[in-house]
């Protein structure tokens, strides 16, 4: 490997651990650095509100956004890969909007059918919502699959799985049209985005997950690759295209289904990363990209909830808006300074 | 004589629909010989792709037996095929950020472990391609910098770092202006005599094609496949007939051992 993408590496790495304690320091109610420091390496009588604040709240929330980052920049790499689609990410595929659908369903007709609020049920309600989750991504992402196999054309794939998207959205509509407001308002929030919905139990079988799952993406680097010199190019090496097509589609389509059950449809860090990552290390090889993406996505996501979370700001701003506020213009700024270099040469 | 490595009997190709079949051409019997340039003729639409879609195993047959290297082209496995016959196709690849290098590389993936790994017998083979092509010093380049011209010696390249007995190239010289068209073509000539590759392609370029193949295939929707050497269909008056059903006439002279095709113009 490269030196400068070591270094490269090594800053990004640098910079997450700086937010990480940025983000467990810094938050509405205002803890002395000292204490979190003191605090998060086990430091013995520390004030036990501050300590609960850090360890049930802060740290928990930092760790589901750094897999939750990592996972949607690796999701949207693969997804534009494998659709040679600059304009492809996580949410495009409906798989985001199966979630989607899968929460309105268990929000909207809980309290259409079974009379009662979800809103009210706390725990048992969160559950639901996840399950649901996963299980209307997985189902939409099913569907996209099955149509994988039999559809030639990337763009034509790419097209059903924006109108799989549409129709999913369009139900969400009817069933919200028949909802009460405060089921419509659970439903809203969840849409919103957040890293901080997960908490205790969820939070480690999230993690965990993801910490399983992230480490898979490397053993399809060859697959991308290939992939990279379009349908015809890869064949001729050697390489079965509806297999990997499967492949990288059920296995990113998992990722996005279980961010998404966790942290509500989050829809620009997986589109804009890979970019990122790109226009950073200056490559298109899946060997450096898939930990790049892994590193900034973390990044990214780390940045995005420490805004979200600022001193002065009552609650939390939803990560959703954060993510692209913030987000839009670093990479118009990056892809811009790199476009000059490009022609200057 | 040089040794057929390719065998195609009574093949007929076209597409399977669901009930029904576009057979595209009708049975052609022909042989492909290691260490020449094959160069394959015709109007568009008379099924110049399709036919190396079906060679290249892109495509199944509709009927008929491809044999290369005595082996059914069938009886091939994906890997076995990727060690057999390398493609380099017309259209530019949406490439970006790969240095030259890499993208030779990737040729060696048939070869390469789970991971993609280049060892050092790889590397070598790599830059005796890179040698090969004589581009050199557009190794270390990004492909979107590269002119048509190179991206398309770049994909030459890639196809011998495939280390295949067979290359199959559709329309690689159809995007380049005429020095970069001679450049490529003298490029393949000069391959198939020096490596003995199989080297068979697709061209639009008559002229050139006459001059530079070994053989040629003169394709079309009704007549099916002619087969010969550029003086042998000059002089028995295949090139003529082949032409003159579009309406338009040629005089073919031979100067300086080379043959000229002038079209015969309304004044």
């Amino acid at each position: 490997m490269k030196r400068s993408v070591i270094i490269n590496m090594l800053v990004i790495t640098t910079l997450i651990l700086v937010l990480f304690l940025l983000n467990v320091a810094l938050g509405s109610v205002s803890i002395p650095t000292r204490a979190a420091w003191n605090i998060l390496w086990g430091v013995p009588d520390q004030d036990p509100i501050w300590t609960n604040i850090i360890l049930k709240s802060r740290v928990p929330q930092t760790l589901v956004a750094i897999v939750a980052g990592a996972g949607l920049a690796i999701s949207g790499l693969h997804m534009q890969t494998v659709f040679r689609n600059p304009l492809a990410g996580p949410s495009v595929l409906g798989i985001c909007s199966g979630a989607s659908l899968g929460v309105a369903f268990v929000v909207l007709l809980s309290g259409s059918i079974g009379g009662v609020a979800l809103s009210r049920l706390g725990f048992a309600g969160d559950i639901a919502l996840t399950v649901g989750a996963i299980a209307g991504a997985l189902a939409v992402m099913a569907l996209i699959v099955y149509v994988s196999q039999r559809v030639k054309g990337n763009v034509t794939l790419l097209i059903i799985g924006v109108m799989i998207g549409y129709v999913a959205n369009a139900i969400i509509g009817v069933l919200k049209y028949f909802s009460v407001e405060e089921d419509i308002r659970a439903y809203v929030v969840w849409g919103l985005g957040s890293f901080s919905r997960v908490s205790g139990n969820q939070m480690s079988l999230f993690v965990t997950m993801m910490c399983i799952l992230l480490p898979l993406s490397f053993l399809l680097t060859k697959t991308l690759n290939l992939l990279l010199l379009g349908d015809a190019y890869a064949r001729n090496l050697g390489l079965n295209i509806k297999r990997a097509r499967l492949l990288v589609i059920s296995y990113s389509g998992i990722l996005v289904a279980v961010v998404t059950a966790y942290c509500g449809p989050i829809n620009f860090l997986g589109l804009a990363v890979p970019h990122l990552c790109r226009a950073v290390f200056r490559t298109s090889d899946h060997r450096i990209l898939t930990p790049a993406c892994v590193l900034m996505g973390a990044l990214f996501a780390l940045a995005c909830s420490l805004i979200a979370r600022m001193p002065g700001i009552e609650g939390a701003l939803p990560v959703n808006s954060v993510t692209a506020l913030v987000g839009a213009p670093v990479v118009i700024s990056v892809l811009f300074r790199r476009r000059k270099e490009d022609t200057a040469e | 004589m040089k040794e057929p490595t390719i065998q195609i009997e009574s093949l007929s190709t076209g597409y399977r629909g669901k009930n029904n079949v576009t057979v595209v051409a009708h049975d052609i019997n022909a042989t492909i010989r290691g260490g020449e340039l094959t160069c394959l003729l015709g109007p568009n639409g008379a099924g110049k792709s399709t036919l190396l879609r079906t060679l290249s195993a892109f495509l199944p047959p509709v009927s008929g037996n491809i044999t290369i290297m005595g082996r059914n082209l069938n009886d091939y496995s994906d890997k076995e095929l990727a060690k057999t016959i390398g493609v380099v196709l017309t259209e530019k690849t949406d490439l970006r950020n790969m240095s030259v290098e890499d993208l030779i590389g990737l040729g060696r993936s048939p070869y390469t472990g789970f991971w993609g790994t280049l060892h050092e017998d790889d590397r070598r083979v790599v830059a005796e391609a890179i040698e090969m092509v004589g581009i050199g010093p557009l190794k270390d380049r990004m492909i979107q910098t590269l002119s048509d011209g190179e991206r398309q010696k770049v994909m030459i390249a890639k196809a011998l770092a495939q280390q295949t007995p067979v290359i199959f190239l559709d329309e690689p010289t159809a995007f380049l202006d005429f020095p970069s068209k001679v450049e490529i073509m003298q490029l393949l000539h000069t391959l198939s005599r020096t490596t003995g590759k199989t080297i068979f392609l697709s061209t639009h370029d008559l002229e050139l094609a006459l001059q530079i193949a070994d053989t040629i295939w003169l394709m079309d929707k009704e007549k099916g496949v002619m087969i010969g050497t550029p003086e042998s269909l000059a002089s028995d008056g295949s090139l003529n007939s082949f032409f003159s059903q579009r309406g338009i006439e040629f005089n073919i002279h031979k100067v300086d051992g080379s043959l000229c095709i002038i079209p015969k113009l309304a004044h």
